[in-house]
């Protein structure tokens, strides 16, 4: 087979294929170099100039001597214009032939964004075969998708609030929550001859477990007590976790005191038990205050859930750990409703 | 459909006729929701369903309805990231025209499952081309019309498009490109993101 003849290219064919080359003779001086590379360069004249004042050689290695450069010959090296240190290029090197110098041809490193809209780069600096473009087009693509997909998530961030503002259950126990039960009591008040009672609950030392067994111990006696409450009430009675950790407890077709007494009793008997949590005995009780729907002519909701309050209070103000039955005495200044803590 | 396509559809008539009309659009064309999402995927009988809701709230013909899309699409400042990517096809109208043929694989680049219409230019003679597009909707020409009308002006081009017959599934827009430095055009530099 015959050799190819060896060939020469004009400097404007060696432009349009390597629009970023530099070529420097055997002196170090830069001979040559392409439009795009001399456009990032500015103002700085390249051509004329000492190798090794203009090029910052990163890797493999530094190298001092034209020598030393072309031993990189073939290699991928990192390196950047001095003037220009934050925009790194990716380049090559091979020795031109003769031994007058070599041809370095370069390209954008990752920082290809940044060195296009510093250097008002176009479409016709880069060659056609150059995928710089191409990088361009996808991280401005990637962006705007990006964008939808916030917006995205941002729609159903706010569907999400939207919905937790209209549910009626409690999420961590299941319980319902305050919202369903004041629909729940507004309905029973409005009815006519209204017979129901209400029962406000608060757990005693539970502030103790969270603080001393933490957060996970509080949820998991937050959802032992919701089981205990679940299964001593009555099928239509309503429990609903209304605080951190207060329930009220609604009991439809109820006109006895006594009998709130003694669930109450039951309930807080039942609460006493001790759970374990991770090897770890949980203790807690429970303050209670109700009040029957019967001792008002209207039965108002605020008022029947203030009643039930201070009777609640007064559980706590007596000790903890019990019951009491809201009383008009309840109001007087001498039991008064002066709160612990 | 893609949702983006439809997204598109629904901020074109948001955006040109304000949310009213789009939800007399969304109510006659009985979609199931508020809203397209742009990341979902949709039957597309209900995009067919919207144009000709949209085409009879709005007493126009369905093709000047999806040219006026078109020509949205290109314009409207809201869609600005969208006219920067197109003007990645070419430094010149000439340029753009010849490189229609890559832009359904330049946008799954971008967007793995976006199917847009399959694109073939052909090049007549030095200044004379037909665009060959297949898409299972018809009608969908005269988006392109009305993009390319809007892409022309935006490289400052003066071009004459016209539907060129449609058969076998293929609609054609014949392309006469008279002058490509016409006007100055609508500044596009390669750096400015999009923001």
């Amino acid at each position: 087979m015959r050799k190819p003849p060896d060939f020469a290219l004009e400097g404007g064919a060696l432009d349009a294929l390597m629009p970023m080359h530099l070529w420097f003779g055997a002196d170090e001086r830069v001979i040559r170099v392409g439009p795009t590379l001399a456009k990032i360069a500015g103002e700085e004249q390249l051509v004329g100039q000492r190798l090794f004042d203009i090029i910052d050689l990163r890797r493999p290695q530094a190298a001092q001597t034209v020598e030393g450069v072309l031993a990189l010959a073939g290699m991928r090296l990192r390196l950047a214009l001095f003037r220009r240190a934050d925009l790194p290029f990716r380049g090559v090197v091979v020795p031109m032939p003769g031994g007058q110098g070599g041809f370095i041809n370069l390209s954008l490193g990752v920082s290809f964004a940044q060195a296009v809209a510093d250097c008002d780069l176009t479409l016709n600096d880069f060659s056609p075969c150059d995928q710089t473009v191409d990088l361009l087009y996808l991280a401005e693509a990637n962006a705007v998708i990006a964008q939808e997909s916030r917006n995205l998530t941002a729609r159903l961030q706010r569907a999400r609030e939207s919905a937790e503002e209209q549910a009626l259950t409690d999420a961590l126990t299941g319980l319902h929550n305050r919202r369903a039960m004041d629909a729940t009591l507004r309905q029973l008040a409005g009815d006519p001859v209204a017979r129901f009672g209400l029962m406000h609950l608060d757990l005693d030392f539970f502030k103790e477990v969270n603080d001393t067994l933490g957060h996970a111990a509080g949820d998991h006696v937050l959802t032992h007590v919701a089981d205990i409450l679940r299964a001593e009430i009555r099928t239509g009675d309503i429990v609903a976790r209304v605080g951190g950790d207060e329930f009220v407890l609604l009991f439809r077709d109820c006109d006895d005191a006594e009998l709130l007494q003694s669930i109450a009793d039951r309930l807080i008997r039942r609460l006493e038990e001790p759970t374990l949590f991770d090897g770890q005995q949980c203790r807690i009780s429970a303050s209670a205050g109700s009040v029957l729907a019967s001792r008002y002519e209207v039965p108002d909701p605020d008022r029947m859930l203030n009643d039930a309050d201070i009777a609640l209070y007064t559980s706590k103000h007596r000790g903890r750990a019990q019951h009491t039955y809201f009383d008009d005495e309840l109001l007087a200044p001498v039991t008064g409703t002066v709160r612990p803590n | 459909m893609h949702g983006l396509v439809n997204r598109a559809l629904q901020g074109f008539l948001t955006d040109t006729y304000g949310k009213d009309t789009w939800e007399e659009v969304r109510s006659q064309a009985a979609l199931p929701f508020d809203g397209f999402e742009s990341m979902l995927h949709y039957d597309d009988r209900l995009t067919e369903q919207t144009v000709s809701a949209a085409a009879a709230v709005l007493h126009k013909d369905a093709i000047s309805l999806l040219e006026d899309i078109g020509t949205y699409l290109v314009t409207h400042p809201n869609l600005e990231p969208l006219r920067r990517l197109l003007r990645f096809g070419g430094d010149t109208f000439y340029d753009f025209l010849q490189s229609l043929d890559d832009l359904a694989g330049r946008a799954s680049l971008a967007v793995p499952d976006l199917v847009l219409p399959d694109l073939h230019i052909c090049h007549l003679h030095r200044n004379s081309f037909v665009l060959e597009v297949k898409w299972p909707v018809p009608g969908i020409s005269a988006v392109f019309l009305g993009a390319l009308r809007a892409l022309a002006d935006d490289y400052g081009a003066l071009a004459i498009l016209e539907f060129d017959g449609a058969g076998g599934g293929i609609e054609r827009i014949r392309i006469e490109l008279l002058d490509t430095a016409h006007a100055s055009g609508r500044h596009f530099s390669l750096g400015a993101t999009a923001t």
